[in-house]
């Protein structure tokens, strides 16, 4: 579903990312780690097509994302970093507005934006302003805008960055249900969230993978069987240059 | 899934945002207070004792120098500060579905605040005889005079993320716009210039082009001018969006 070729972000003398190359297949769940500012976010822009790449190649179900970007983007949904969302409107005017994009009509905007509601559990907040909402519920709406129209292909950067542990888990969850029959790529910096979500792990470094496998495979890289060792070992500190 | 629908979608989603927040209602009471002002006092429509609505079109240039700027320097700058540019052009929309959906909303907010200084059309109606296709050129040329504003500002809250620097910028650049055909500044220029070169610096100016409204004159040579402006605009705010997102 998702195909990455031999992807370049430069800004300026910079390279944030730096030949990535991978493939996610339905029902996977690619879980992506790094430390901050590695460029996982950058690739997640790429991927959903809000900045284009300096070189190299996506393909999203057959749709090259330069060339074709709608039907590409049709596939994809999306939570960027920090869930941004339209502060002024009630979630239910944003799922509906979301729906509206994504080409959904009449009763089955209606029963996508109930059904949305229902998996991120929106529906006591539905007719409330998303400014007045505790930061759980307005990442779930963000989370909500990005399930709408029932999306093969799943991309959420941070989904449960600020949530309370129970909503971690819920979140969780959620990805992994939703991974039985969807393509999906988060990133998150909870190594545990890797191993109770993913089919695999991707850790990306200063723009570089360097490490791509299963949550066991990867683990097994270090005596105790730790994910937190290897990811210790394979990834600098940002205080580092190298 | 075509782009009407898309367009559509930003226009409501755009309106909506207006009225559910202060800025419209503070908007239209200071617009058409300021209106009434200018019209009555300060042209002393009543002194003049003609029917005509000259004393209020004259101003429009002036009054929207300042309260255009103040609609559209939200636009882009604000999406980006939020973030929401990233779901907006994430989404299966394309750059100009976005940017024309979100000029367009805001230019029906303008449209709808002149709509409200009917007033004036039936008092002027109920104390004389006015030549009312006069007056509906000049609404027309007041319309378009605040689209090009607005696509100005469309473009400079583009550029930055700051909404300061995008209305000091975009009023500036409004205001080159008057000053190129303003009366006490083309007579000063024709002093240096010759008047060839100084009609070709006025035909730049949107004040040429709305004083033909304002005298009646529907004319295809000034509605291609406002056009042109508005669409020059946005293809550069456009040619802004893609270079940020190219990084």
């Amino acid at each position: 579903m998702i195909k990455v070729e031999n992807l370049v972000k430069a800004f300026g003398p910079k390279l944030a990312v730096n030949d990535v190359s991978f493939t996610v297949e339905r029902g996977e769940v690619l879980g992506f780690l790094g430390p901050n500012g590695a460029g996982k976010s950058t690739t997640m822009r790429m991927i959903t097509g809000f900045i284009p790449p300096t070189s190299g190649k996506i393909t999203i179900g057959g749709y090259d994302m330069l060339e074709n970007p709608l039907p590409a983007k049709r596939l994809i949904g999306y939570l960027p970093e920090n869930a941004p969302s339209y502060a002024d409107m009630t979630v239910h005017g944003f799922l509906n507005f979301a729906a509206e994009l994504r080409g959904l009509q009449g009763d089955a905007r209606k029963k996508a934006i109930h059904r949305a509601a229902e998996q991120c559990l929106l529906n006591n907040v539905l007719y409330q302003t998303i400014d007045t909402l505790s930061k759980g519920y307005k990442h779930r709406t963000g989370l909500a805008q990005a399930l709408i129209h029932d999306p093969d292909i799943l991309i959420m950067d941070e989904p449960t960055d600020g949530l309370d542990p129970n909503q971690k888990h819920d979140v969780r969850n959620l990805i992994k249900r939703m991974g039985e029959n969807k393509a999906i790529i988060f990133s998150t910096h909870i190594l545990e969230e890797v191993e109770a979500a993913c089919t695999r792990v991707i850790i990306i470094d200063r723009g570089k993978i360097v490490a791509n496998g299963t949550p066991q495979e990867l683990k097994a890289r270090s005596p105790e069987g730790r994910l937190e060792d290897v990811f210790r070992s394979i990834t600098l500190p940002d205080t580092v240059r190298a | 899934m075509n782009a009407w629908a898309n367009i559509k979608a930003i226009v409501k989603r755009e309106l909506g945002g207006y009225f559910t927040s202060p800025i419209a209602y503070v908007f239209l009471v200071i617009f058409l207070l300021l209106t009434g002002f200018f019209t009555f006092t300060v042209g002393s429509f009543f002194e003049r004792g003609e029917a005509s609505l000259v004393s209020f079109f004259t101003w429009h240039p002036w009054l929207y120098l300042f309260l255009v700027p103040a609609v559209g320097m939200r636009l882009w700058s604000e999406e980006r500060r939020l973030g929401t540019m990233e779901l907006l052009l994430t989404m299966p929309v394309t750059t100009s579905q976005a940017i024309v959906g979100k000029f367009l909303a805001s230019w029906l907010f303008l449209a709808l605040a002149l709509v409200l200084t009917f007033p004036v059309v039936i008092t002027v109606n109920w104390l004389g005889a006015p030549d009312n296709g006069v007056i509906f050129a000049g609404y027309v040329g007041s319309v378009l005079l605040a689209g090009s504003y607005l696509a100005v500002s469309c473009m400079t809250s583009a550029m930055t993320r700051n909404q300061v620097i995008s209305f000091i910028v975009s009023v500036l650049i409004c205001l080159f716009l008057i000053l190129a055909g303003y009366e006490p500044v083309t007579g000063l220029l024709s002093r240096v210039a010759s008047p060839r070169v100084v009609e070709v610096i006025a035909t730049f100016s949107v004040m040429t082009h709305f004083e033909s409204f304002q005298r009646g004159v529907l004319d295809t040579r000034d509605v291609v001018f406002f056009a042109s402006l508005i669409g020059f605009a946005l293809f550069v705010t456009g040619v802004i969006i893609r270079n940020q997102r190219a990084g």
